[in-house]
């Protein structure tokens, strides 16, 4: 569990992170969304101290932070930023084994770790393991600049803005693959981006922030369907709000017993998908893929607007 | 002399190796085995005088010539590498300036009135050679080594602090390999300035290759001068050529090619 409490940053006087206060649980992913000069990712860089904070303190699972030395607290903690910040003059291998190594791990329990991770991020280790990062494409550079900061295990994976540099489609694949990877190593994952699609699709739960401070901080469900400010009702995008609601339920949710025709929906599809198919082939049901249910454009309107 | 691309036809790959190999074995001859260009010196030497310069082995001359570019190179390396890494750091910053000065004054200086200003204080010989050489080699260093050193990449700098490597360990594992490059480019410019330079020494007695070019001035012997200076300036080329190499495949392999 990471606790952040009354968290402060002042620039010349000016608060530019003003005391905020969150816990993160173990194992989840967490947003935190905002504006440029929102102080997102100042709040972000004073967790593993690339910042100093100016009051306030950090706690995981109960130590504060400022017990140890920066450069030894980070070593803990995992760090991937936008455009990966790979080392050039290392090789992909020596990249992800770069905390490994400064932690002093045996030279062949390093080796094992890059192979089981080049292997989890879907690059074949013979390939890529002595490979240059300029010999990469972009999407390659970003997934191992990923897999340096899960090297060690570490107990909270800090990100910041790290698909920014990826064009869109490359993007999220690249969020999925981070989200099934989270799932299978339980990793605990803060991450800062300026985009509420991607905070939607990722988080358990969304902090977001406005000139410095914490303006909520709640599951995308609860952001979307209640937004305590008018900033964050703008994040959200007052004319996308039920279309988000409904991309965060799956079919199954609704799924009901009743006949329908046409093409099958798999029960793991969104509502959102649900929805856009019975608009396009003009249906008022779709049956559910592998049951003899269906589900219905009725029963996802209700659902859309039973928000409140 | 530059190495053409992989897939260039082979008669422009095999082009520079053949050069460079050329003007080895002709630097190799001519130290070496000087008296087999009598013919071709013999028309600018003076009727009747000496072609070859034989006072002394040209051998002798180079390998001191060489030894004391390379003591001052290194000299000049070590201060001005340290120099440029002292005031790159946080606590270093304030003395930026007060260094750019002194290398500054350090190449305005001309080797000449240094060599004259430091004979009465360390006497004739390789002495004053040594410290005009070093001062004069300080600046290429110094700047280079200060322009690699803060032009690194903004986002391998935050990602190796983020990483949790020490000052020291990022210095030497991650700022200094990625700024090798470009210091090298300076030590390259420093290494071929000494080495001509080095020649003035011959003036306060120090054993160069001048001796040669000087003698050839003090007697009109056109042949002489051309000798010592064919000798220095090959060595100049082929030092400078190895040193490209030397960067290029650092470059490479750091993917800046």
């Amino acid at each position: 569990m990471i606790e952040i409490d009354r968290l402060t940053r002042l620039y010349d006087g000016k608060p530019a992170c003003d005391a905020v206060s969150m816990t993160i649980e173990t194992g989840t992913i967490t947003a935190i969304v905002g504006t440029s000069g929102s102080g997102k990712t100042t709040l972000l860089r004073m967790i593993n101290r690339l910042v100093e904070p100016s009051s306030g303190e950090v706690r995981i699972n109960g130590t504060p932070t400022h017990s140890e030395k920066p450069h030894l607290l980070r070593r803990r903690i995992g760090y991937a930023i936008q455009g990966h910040g790979l080392f050039p003059h290392h090789t992909v291998g020596r990249n992800i084994g770069a905390v490994p190594r400064l932690l002093g791990w045996p030279k062949d329990r390093i080796a094992a770790r890059v192979d089981e991770l080049l292997t989890l991020f879907s690059m074949d280790p013979s390939e890529f393991r002595d490979r240059f990062p300029a010999e990469l494409s972009g999407g390659q550079q970003q997934r191992v600049g990923v897999a340096r900061a899960l090297a060690s295990r570490p107990d909270l994976l800090l990100m910041d803005e790290p698909f920014g540099a990826l064009d869109p489609i490359i993007r999220t694949r690249a969020q999925d693959d981070l989200r099934q990877i989270q799932r299978h190593l339980g990793s605990t994952i803060l991450i800062v981006t300026h985009d509420m699609d991607e905070a939607i699709r990722l988080a358990d739960r969304i902090a977001v922030m406005d000139a410095g401070k914490l303006v909520q901080y709640g599951t995308p469900a609860e952001i979307i369907a209640h937004p305590a400010t008018p900033f964050v009702a703008e994040m959200v995008g007052e004319a996308d709000r039920p279309l988000r609601l409904l991309a965060l339920l799956q079919v199954s949710e609704l799924a009901e017993s009743g006949p329908a025709d046409g093409p099958e929906i798999a029960p793991d599809a969104t509502l959102r998908d649900a929805l856009s198919a019975c608009l396009w082939s003009g249906r008022e049901s779709l049956p559910v893929r592998g049951t003899t249910q269906r589900v219905t454009l009725e029963a996802i309107r209700s659902r859309a607007g039973a928000h409140a | 002399m530059t190495t053409a691309p992989r897939n260039a036809p082979m008669a422009l790959r095999v082009a520079p190796m053949a050069l460079r190999l050329a003007l080895i074995i002709l630097l190799a001859a001519l130290v070496l085995a000087p008296g087999l260009f009598e013919p071709v010196f013999a028309p600018i030497a003076p009727v009747g005088g000496p072609v070859i310069y034989t006072r002394s082995s040209l051998l002798s001359l180079s390998l001191s010539h060489l030894g004391l570019v390379a003591a001052a190179s290194l000299a000049s390396t070590i201060v001005a590498v340290t120099l440029a890494i002292l005031v790159t750091r946080p606590a270093g910053e304030a003395f930026r300036p007060l260094s750019r000065s002194i290398t500054n004054i350090g190449q305005t200086f001309p080797p000449v009135a240094v060599l004259a200003l430091a004979v009465p204080a360390l006497g004739f010989g390789v002495g004053p050679t040594l410290v005009a050489l070093f001062l004069y080699g300080l600046l290429p260093i110094f700047e280079n080594a200060m322009t690699g050193l803060t032009t690194l990449p903004p986002q391998v700098l935050e990602a190796a602090r983020g990483t949790g490597l020490s000052r020291r360990q990022r210095l030497w594992q991650v700022e200094l390999p990625l700024a090798a490059p470009v210091i090298l480019a300076g030590i390259r410019l420093s290494l071929v300035i000494a080495l001509g330079t080095a020649t003035i020494g011959s003036t306060v007695a120090a054993r160069t290759l001048g001796e040669v070019i000087i003698a050839g001035l003090l007697t009109s012997n056109t042949a002489f001068v051309l000798q010592g200076g064919l000798i220095v300036g090959l060595f100049a080329a082929l030092l400078y050529d190895a040193m490209v190499q030397i960067e290029r495949r650092l470059a490479r392999r750091m993917g800046r090619s």
